[in-house]
């Protein structure tokens, strides 16, 4: 779950990290007052769940209220990327000395936390990492025991900076790591954290990621902005994982491993598959909804359905469809392949109930979808 | 890993997945020597007596290994009991564990010299001998006898192969699935250092997917692997930034794609299959 910057401002605040001055604004006279309230410039930054606003022209800075208002009215209504942008961030300009990049992240390599730590703030730390890879500190935590003061301490003294920096540093990365760990976050980055001229370090972006699987108990966390396409935020409030491709092959598989190498199939093929489905694990009892999804999408000119039940029962999956086909009666070819837990009970169902009779090898059922799409006459927008 | 048959402790024996797995798992040859569900103490289940905590039945039981059947939230709270009272191995099925949940349950199982299979994962199957997990070890469709060692992060991929390596004739030494998530316990280089050393092993396929590194940690150890590796990918279309049912399954940043997968494992000497139907080809051409 991403976190819009200025909401998780004000979480690393109410932690203790310093921010700028300032407020989230709906229209441009609400960015009007607060540009007002702050005194001086302002950069106003549109509120989008994504990186990259700098280059998208998503952060303006500004001298007085009034442009501060222009800029908003410029933002308010726009589009960044694929998102509308609905709310713009007013903060003060900091007084930056230097600007540096912290962040904490999970590290898949030593299945621990990593922090990561620079003085080259404020740009692409990918870049950075590749172009001057000693120009990017990392060290991994031990999750048991956190980070250590000394260890934080001597991540602070090696960035280089003025010795004066060094305890206030350690301190934030303690503080940062703290926050890491209390919002269960994927990602905590602070890029950049300016050093300002009076020696004070301040956030000036704040990009969280919260383990969605760990939603349930950030109550803190606030509502999440979904991302993707009107069928795609269809099918999250479903709880089903849905991803919308620009192909025709409807693809209804069980499980992510197998819904993946159906859709490798379909491409190696020389077919585009439509969508990502799953209707495996949990969502296993619920392939009515699920065909009903898939189906929604206009693009979809066949189907293809590939089970492979291991913990899903495929005669449970396949129940579910054909209620789905009895129901919905959509005027489309489909190709079943279903093998693995209740083959013998689903494969029956499918050659009673829609007269089809299952493929064998997933490559022919693959293939036959691919073709039923090419030849498709009918018009389903 | 676990190369004698091991006694199975199922944390979550009353549950209905926990009960009916049980059951599967005892009609097949697995030793389900207890169970272990808070509160449930005295009652049994499928035959298997069942305890209120991990440690009241290792006192009345050598277990070897723990399969827990309990919601994601709670996966924790009933691993690190497990890893504490001092079962040495633990495969934990939730799928949606929060990610520090395992990060701590792996850094306590490693202080505690414990194994960890998962989270997210449908456990292990050893056809002829037991299974454990979520996988239909009874299918005499999906698994044989032989000596092929199958390694996957997906359950239905792995079903997938498994069908085809039976109806091509080939039979595994073990299945082993790994999981979806990030960070998982045991990984795909774990793995292959078990099927390398295995004498029951003649050569393995690996079924790996996008995200992470895993599959490019583990190319570096096939390159000294005297057995022959066959790999197929998942996601090979899969865009930047989407989330492939797992939770571990997204590419990001440019990193994680099937295409460096692929490459990194072509690279290391193993088979590398474009589509999953390409695998039993490649075992054939070894």
């Amino acid at each position: 779950m991403f976190v819009e910057e200025h909401d998780a401002k004000q979480l690393i605040s109410a932690g203790g990290v310093a921010i700028p001055q300032g407020q989230d604004a709906l229209t441009p006279d609400a960015a009007y007052s607060v540009a007002t309230a702050v005194s001086g410039a302002v950069m106003v930054k549109a509120q989008v769940p994504t990186g990259k606003r700098g280059k998208g022209g998503g952060i303006v800075k500004c001298e007085t209220p009034d442009d501060a208002r222009d800029a908003a009215e410029h933002l308010l209504g726009s589009k960044l990327g694929d998102f509308a942008i609905d709310r713009v961030l007013v903060e003060s300009c900091a007084d930056i000395n230097q600007e540096l990049y912290v962040a904490v992240t999970i590290d898949p390599t030593s299945g621990g936390p990593l922090l990561m730590l620079s003085t080259e703030g404020g740009v692409d730390i990918e870049e950075v990492h590749a172009t001057s890879p000693d120009k990017v500190q990392t060290a991994n935590i031990n999750i048991e025991t956190g980070l250590g003061a000394g260890q934080a301490m001597d991540l602070a003294v090696a960035t280089g900076l003025d010795p004066q920096m060094h305890v206030p540093l350690a301190g934030m990365l303690l503080t940062l790591y703290g926050l890491f760990r209390q919002y269960d976050a994927e990602l905590l980055e602070i890029n950049p954290l300016a050093v300002t001229k009076g020696g004070e370090l301040v956030a000036l972006d704040c990009k969280l990621v919260i383990d969605d699987n760990a939603v349930f108990r950030q109550p803190g966390a606030g509502p999440e902005r979904h991302i993707g396409t009107a069928l795609e935020l269809e099918a999250k409030e479903q709880d089903f994982l849905f991803v919308e491709f620009d192909g025709d092959v409807g693809v209804l598989a069980n499980g992510a491993g197998l819904t993946m190498s159906t859709m490798d199939a379909v491409t190696a093929h020389g077919g585009q598959p439509a969508n990502f489905l799953e209707v495996g694990g949990m969502a296993y009892k619920r392939a009515t909804p699920a065909l009903a999804l898939v189906l929604k999408n206009p693009k979809v000119k066949s189907l293809l359905v590939n089970l492979c039940g291991a913990y899903a029962r495929t005669d449970v999956i396949a129940e579910g469809l054909i209620a789905g086909f009895h129901e919905l009666k959509p005027e489309l070819d489909v190709s079943f392949c279903i093998h693995g837990t209740g083959e013998d009970r689903a494969q029956q169902l499918v050659r009673d109930e829609l007269g089809i009779e299952p493929h064998d090898s997933m490559d022919d059922a693959v293939r036959e979808a691919i073709a039923n799409a090419a030849a498709y006459a009918g018009n389903r927008q | 890993m676990i190369s004698s048959k091991p006694n199975v402790l199922v944390q979550g024996i009353t549950g209905s997945e926990g009960t009916y797995w049980a059951e599967q798992m005892l009609a097949n040859g697995t030793d389900v020597v207890a169970g272990c569900t808070p509160g449930k103490g005295g009652q049994e289940v499928a035959g298997v007596p069942v305890y209120s905590t991990v440690v009241e039945a290792l006192v009345k039981h050598r277990i070897d290994l723990s399969v827990i059947f309990v919601p994601a939230r709670f996966a924790k709270g009933a691993a690190v009991e497990a890893i504490e009272a001092g079962v040495p191995s633990i495969i934990v099925l939730a799928e949606f564990v929060p990610v520090h949940d395992t990060m701590e349950i792996l850094a306590l199982a490693r202080r505690a010299e414990a194994k960890l299979i998962g989270p997210n994962c449908p456990g292990i199957v050893f056809p002829g001998r037991d299974f454990v997990g979520i996988m239909p070890g009874w299918s005499d469709r999906l698994f044989a006898p032989g000596r092929i060692g199958v390694v996957s992060r997906s359950g239905s991929l792995g079903a997938l192969i498994n069908l085809n390596l039976v109806a091509g004739g080939y039979g595994q030494s073990a299945f082993l699935g790994l999981g979806g998530d990030p960070i998982v316990g045991t990984t795909f280089r774990d793995a292959l250092e078990w099927f390398e050393a295995d004498p029951n092993t003649d050569a393995v396929v690996l079924l790996g997917e996008v995200g992470g590194t895993m599959e490019e940690e583990a190319a570096g150890f096939i390159r000294s692997m005297s057995k022959p590796v066959v790999a197929f990918i998942a996601g090979q279309n899969a865009p930047e930034g989407k989330r492939m049912g797992h939770a571990g399954a997204m590419v990001s940043g440019g990193k994680g794609t099937a295409a460096s997968k692929m490459s990194a494992l072509a690279d290391a000497g193993a088979h590398v299959a474009t589509v999953p139907s390409d695998v039993v080809q490649l075992l054939r051409a070894l």
